[in-house]
């Protein structure tokens, strides 16, 4: 099985060095896009490629690129970002991507910035991913030493500065316009989603934002082309994806497997099923801001729209898993008092509702619940729901919550009428 | 015109607004917060939802925020709809559950938007049983009151102060829900609009400190139109009294003028009403010489024969105007001693840079601009003139005005101009072009493209150059140096390449020829195909009404004094020692056999006459003032005057009746007044129909001062009498002092308060207008008096003054303003008087060290007669060579600039 993505990954050693990757073919798809290929002909491979944006959301990542309006008629610079805020609950697969190979992203954000005819670059990376942020700044250094980043790249004309920034960290700046503000200096708040960004974004100008993983598939598919990419897949969306499990697995991990493996094979044969007397009761597939999928789901491919089908999202696909010497309550109370805190504070829904369900799911687990909570709580599921707030992070806050007081009601039920924890 | 459908129903919106402007423009309920009229959109309370309908199949639909929602052709909304209903209820939870039950004993209780939202959505019973979170407040200063655990987070203030009003030392700290809206520390608020927090804050955050110290309920309060005493520019306030005393100002909604906001020397500079300057009784001298100050109190009867006595002893009166009093008093006074004998009150030089403001104003092809239309301009050269100071809520509309031109780049993206956080960041920092040529810094430079701080000589020559560049028939300047050419140049082709190009100049420098340089800066630009706009900032409220009138100058009225041809003066509302040299000041008076004085408060001049007639303030008086644009608007007394005090048109019809005058009977209304003013000046031709008329009625009753929910009337007066006495009449206006009378939408000049049912707050504004943010519903109020002559090109002025040169020895004084201290009336209030800096003489840095001063070091400036000792503040932006004194703040008053001076050595 071919792994593109992670082939040449150890985490024993420093990651390759400008030299070392350039002699395992790195570089190859930037030269050859910048000598040989129009920006048309690498926006075509990549819209073939059925490469979808491996941030979360699972938008076509040819379509993104193309929705940046013409240089001809819009304002300069163009921006292309790069998010490394990775922050999800559960996610640690673009610190995997960065930390191993990080001239990978390099070369993809180059190729990128030269088919929407971008001329800076901003890797926007989370604070605490010091030894991430320290291997990129050197693999950047070596970048623009070799003529790879700068000016008249490879004698083509074509100008790319690239810049690293450290975030303060924050969960909401995974949303792109929060993290276009913060880049800005502002408070990290969501924009409205009109214009869109790639119209008017960093500092009014048309940027272009991608996520790690998804630009780290970029020169290889320029490199071996979209239909070998599609065929790394076990559906119809193109090439590997890092899945990762955390939990109670015999061997949390992340391993870079073909799009649409099943959630069994990634719990049982990658992670080794559950760990010695404890039984499986449920994952979260995309990470913590997804629905709960259970027993039944365990055949489910861990693709976009498979996992969707069943009732939840693929995110950025990397599982938590729970198990029955877990409280459940326990874990959504966990995840909520995160999301809580993590607000911006900007929308009325978010601000207030999620700290008042984490309040209400703190009193449970404390054995203080009443009858009522679930009521206060399920509304909560649909007042702050999709539309309702300004931005994701509510709505996605509210999908482990709906999720675990379907399948897992009655646990919730005990806390209450029993005034205790059940697992304490 | 748009046909959108809303609960099945279609109704036409005019294009391009948001659902929720749109609803509420057609009288709908949609609760908000975050949205503001003037601050727009931004979708962060998300209380304003309703539901989207794709077409009339959709039956599910999705609910939306309607301020974020445009209203176009064919949208279908409901804003009835069960889930938009629960979640709107939801909302309010949320705000609810940390915001304190705290209404009884909180100061927005009672006008408080976040109440009538909350009985609007419906929310009633609490559900949150957990603790609510708290903050620590901080001191403001003297105008604001902070209690942030009022705060729903809607976001507001930070929005005003920072996005519209530019302040700086004022943000939103903290995340998720421990936001927190104030300063880094505890200490003033330094933009000169913090007061507008007040209103624009939905609850109790911010509250008017002011009013804290004598609290009444908006709906006890006896609230009545007026317009602001204390500038030029003629803002329309509502003043709120309530005991006989005065409590508040609050905004007036005047779409032309001001708008949405006040400045704070509006807001807050009402307490010299009650303060102890007030005069509350007839003051007359006996025996004893006029620098004793021994003044004892007589009753009305006396005073009037007094005055008689007086009036019979001398051999000619002059009568002294005033350009803070209305122009019905003034001209009651002008018809009492005889056009002959009338002087207008200003001193000579301000009269001749007012004279030729009016001449350029009436006889040339520019148009004076409403604060409205300086909104709406695209380019602004500002010459020789510190707005935040001068004029303040013009340099609000200053600061709009430079979003106008970068909203094409809002434009070209699509953006709806209401969707104000998308035009911001798609505009990012830029701004239309903005000039300011002055003598040194002012609060506009931080969104100026360019400033130049010049003595105002290279001012007037440099405007001149600006104008020729433009308009080559206008005369040259042929020896300006490089650089300023290079400049005049640059900002000729910036007005030139704007639609609405807009000169603002004034009396501030004192310079008639920087006056001029702006009418042909102005005329140049008429010549070109577009409307230029010319303002002029005037000092005081009525100096462009009262020089309509006209009347002797101060120096030929001195003259008259002094050579004995006159021996008694009538001043009205004026302190002459503001107005000259106190040694002048004092040989006149001296000179004088009478003085007679008719004020509200008691100042220096008024010490030093013989008889004082208590006059009511701007709270007590009905009259008509004549803003700087040229617009006549009309203000009402809120109470009557108490006890002894009448307002000043009614002592001199008074006076006139007890001298047996016959034209007595046309000066005791102040529609007979009006009608004279209008027969004998074609100017004033539609005085009468500034307002309604004296007989106007709404279904054949008047407009009353008070709420229908007004309390306490029968037992406030019970310490007095257990009878309710029957309430004042008004004689003067279709307004009434009671609560009974029509409670719907007066015509908008004689709108007393701004209340609709469930709209108690401030807000009930919206249904005041034909819609949202537009024209009154009553039309708005005032008359503009002065219209361009299309048909003139103006005749540019040609006389160029001489480059300033100095010498090291002589220099040019100049006034500097503040906000807080240059104007007389607001000064004496308490709370302003925290504000004002104490006297100083400014130097730039360089001119300092070259006479070795530093900050704080003792000076002496001698002008002319005067010599100051007083000590010198760096002012590093202030041209080199001139020397800023602040005359107009208390102590430092009576030096007639720009004058040559000299700092003597130590």
């Amino acid at each position: 099985m071919e792994r593109p993505l992670t082939n040449h990954i150890d985490k024993g050693r420093e990651p390759l060095n400008l030299a070392e990757y350039e002699r395992v073919g790195g570089y190859k798809a930037l030269r050859e896009s910048l000598t040989s290929l129009t920006q048309e002909n690498i926006l075509q491979l990549v819209k073939d490629s059925n490469l979808r944006g491996r941030g979360g959301a699972g938008f076509p990542t040819g379509l993104k690129w193309s929705s940046m309006p013409s240089s001809s008629n819009s304002p300069r610079p163009r921006y292309v970002i790069v998010d490394a805020d990775e922050m999800e609950p559960g996610a640690f697969k673009d610190r995997i991507l960065i930390e191993g190979n990080p001239h990978q992203l390099i070369e993809g954000m180059i190729i990128c910035a030269y088919v929407v005819d971008s001329e800076i670059g901003y890797i926007f990376i989370r604070s605490e991913y010091t030894l991430a942020a320290k291997r990129l700044k050197r693999a950047i250094a070596e970048a623009y030493e070799k003529g790879y980043l700068g000016f008249n790249i490879l004698g083509s004309g074509f100008n790319f500065e690239l810049r690293l920034h450290i975030s303060s960290g924050r969960y909401i700046c995974g949303e792109g316009t929060a993290l276009t503000n913060s880049l800005e200096g502002n408070r990290a708040v969501p924009r409205h989603k009109t214009p869109r960004q790639t119209e008017s974004g960093l500092w009014g100008m048309p940027t272009l934002l991608n996520n790690v993983e998804t630009l780290c598939n970029i020169p290889h598919i320029v490199d071996k082309g979209a239909e070998w990419f599609k065929s790394l897949s076990k559906c119809k969306d193109g090439g590997t994806k890092i899945f990762g499990v955390s939990g109670k697995v015999k061997k949390p991990g992340a391993w870079e497997l073909p799009m649409g493996t099943t959630i069994r094979e990634i719990l049982e044969e990658h992670a080794g099923g559950m760990r010695d007397g404890v039984r499986f009761r449920g994952v979260l597939p995309g990470g913590g801001s997804t629905e709960f999928l259970v027993e039944q789901h365990l055949d489910v491919q861990m693709d976009y729209d498979s996992v969707q089908k069943a009732g939840s999202r693929f995110g950025t696909g990397t599982m938590i898993a729970l198990d029955d010497h877990t409280c459940p309550v326990g874990m959504v109370h966990n995840l909520e008092s995160f999301f809580a805190r993590e607000s911006c504070g900007w929308c009325t829904p978010c601000r207030e509702g999620l700290p008042w369900t984490a309040r209400i799911l703190k009193a449970i687990e404390d054995g203080r619940g009443e009858p009522d909570d679930l009521k206060v709580l399920e509304s909560h599921t649909k007042l702050l729901g999709p539309g309702r707030t300004f931005c994701a992070l509510a709505p996605g806050a509210m999908e482990p919550l709906q999720s675990a007081l379907k399948f897992f009601r009655e646990d919730f039920e005990r806390h209450i009428t029993d005034k205790r924890c059940p697992w304490r | 015109m748009a046909r959108i459908y809303i609960d099945n129903v279609q109704y036409e919106v005019p294009e391009g607004q948001n659902i929720l402007s749109a609803c509420l423009s057609l009288g709908f309920d949609i609760p908000y917060f975050c949205w503001h009229p003037a601050l727009r959109s931004v979708g962060s309370c998300r209380m304003c939802a309703v539901k989207q309908f794709r077409d009339e199949n959709d039956a599910r639909g999705h609910i939306v925020m309607s301020c974020m929602t445009p209203a176009d052709d064919g949208t279908r909304i409901s804003i009835d709809d069960n889930d938009v209903r629960e979640f709107r209820a939801g909302v309010i939870e949320w705000l609810m559950i940390n915001h304190p039950h705290d209404c009884p004993v909180c100061d927005e209780g009672g006008e408080c938007h976040l109440q009538d939202m909350t009985v609007m959505s419906g929310h009633v019973y609490r559900r949150y049983r957990f603790k609510k979170r708290t903050y620590l407040n901080q001191n403001l200063g003297p105008f604001i009151n902070h209690e942030m655990n009022r705060c729903i987070q809607c976001y507001r203030c930070v929005r005003f102060y920072r996005d519209y009003a530019g302040g700086r030392d004022f943000n939103v700290f903290g995340i998720n829900n421990r936001i927190y809206f104030g300063r880094c520390n505890d200490g003033t608020l330094e933009n000169e609009f913090s007061g507008n927090l007040v209103e624009v804050c939905p609850t109790g955050v911010f509250t008017d400190k002011t009013l804290r110290k004598h609290y009444a309920r908006k709906w006890d309060m006896q609230t009545a139109p007026s317009i602001c005493p204390h500038c030029g520019l003629g803002c329309n306030i509502i003043v709120g009294e309530r005991y006989g005393s005065l409590r508040r100002i609050l905004n007036k909604y005047n779409h032309d003028v001001n708008g949405y906001f006040l400045c704070d020397r509006g807001r807050f500079g009402y307490e010299f009403v009650d303060g102890p300057s007030r005069i509350r009784q007839p003051l007359s001298r006996h025996d004893g010489d006029r620098s004793d100050g021994s003044l004892k109190a007589v009753e009305k009867k006396e005073a009037l024969d007094l005055f008689k006595g007086i009036s019979m002893d001398s051999a000619r009166t002059l009568g002294i105007g005033s350009p803070r009093a209305t122009l019905e008093a003034n001209f009651s006074l002008r018809q009492l001693v005889g056009a002959e004998n009338f002087c207008c009150g200003m001193s000579e030089h301000e009269e001749r840079l007012v004279s030729s403001i009016i001449d350029i104003l009436r006889n040339g092809p520019t148009y004076s601009p409403s604060l409205r239309d300086v909104e709406m301009c695209d380019a602004v050269l500002i010459l020789g003139e510190d707005v935040t100071n001068v004029a303040p809520r013009m340099a609000l509309s200053l600061r709009q005005s430079v979003r106008e031109k970068p909203m094409e780049i809002a434009d070209s993206l699509r953006i709806p101009r209401w969707a104000d956080a998308s035009v911001r960041q798609a505009v990012q920092d830029e701004k239309g072009p903005l000039f300011i040529v002055s003598p040194m810094g002012s609060g506009l430079d931080d969104i100026a493209a360019r400033t130049l701080h010049i003595a105002p000589d290279d001012i007037a020559r440099l405007g001149f150059q600006v104008a020729h560049e433009i308009d080559p028939d206008s005369p040259p300047v042929l020896d300006l140096p490089d650089e300023l050419g290079r400049f005049a140049a640059h900002i000729s082709a910036a007005l030139k390449s704007s639609r609405r190009p807009l000169i603002v100049s004034g009396t501030s420098c004192g310079t008639l020829s920087v006056i001029q340089a702006a009418a042909n800066i102005a005329w140049s630009l008429s010549r070109t195909e577009r409307i230029a706009a010319l303002s002029y900032t005037l000092p005081e409220c009525n100096t462009l009404g009262l020089r309509l009138i006209g009347g002797l100058s101060m120096t030929d009225c001195f003259q008259k004094v002094l050579s004995g041809e006159v021996d008694s003066l009538i001043i009205l509302e004026n302190d002459l020692y503001r107005r000259a040299e106190a040694l002048l000041v004092k040989g006149v008076l001296a000179k004088c056999k009478h003085v007679i004085v008719i004020d509200h408060i008691l100042n220096r001049t008024g010490k030093e006459s013989d008889l004082i007639l208590p006059a009511g303030t701007f709270a007590e008086t009905t009259g008509t003032l004549v803003s700087s644009e040229g617009r006549c608007q009309r203000q009402f007394s809120v109470m009557p005057p108490a006890g002894q005090t009448q307002e000043s048109r009614i002592w001199i019809s008074d006076v006139m009746a007890a001298l047996g005058k016959d034209s007595a009977v046309n000066y005791s209304t102040i529609e007979n007044i009006a009608s004279e003013i209008a027969r004998e000046f074609p100017v004033f031709k539609d005085l009468t129909e500034v307002s309604p008329p004296v007989n106007f009625r709404v279904f054949g009753q008047k407009i009353p001062r008070q709420a229908h929910r007004y309390s306490g009337r029968t037992a406030m007066p019970a310490n007095v009498t257990v009878h309710e006495p029957k309430p004042p009449d008004d004689p003067e206006s279709p307004l009434s002092f009671s609560m009974e009378g029509y409670s719907g939408i007066p015509p908008a000049s004689v709108t007393p308060r701004f209340w609709a049912p469930s709209w108690n707050s401030c807000q009930a504004v919206n249904k005041f207008q034909k819609e949202i943010a537009g024209v009154s519903t009553g039309g708005d109020s005032g008359k503009r008096l002065i219209e361009p002559l299309t048909t003139e090109n103006g005749v540019y002025f040609s006389e160029l003054p001489e480059a300033f040169n100095f010498d090291n020895t002589k220099w040019v004084v100049i006034q500097s303003f503040h906000i807080f201290g240059s104007e007389e009336l607001s000064s004496l209030g308490d709370s302003v008087s925290q504000r004002i800096p104490n006297p100083y003489i400014g130097l730039n840095g360089d001119d300092a060290a070259s006479l070795g001063k530093d900050n704080g070091c003792m000076a002496q400036l001698i002008i002319g007669n005067v010599s100051l000792k007083l000590p010198v503040r760096i002012i590093p932006t202030l041209c080199s060579g001139l020397i800023a004194l602040p005359v107009g703040i208390p102590g430092l008053e009576g030096v007639n600039l720009p004058a040559m001076g000299k700092i003597m050595e130590d």
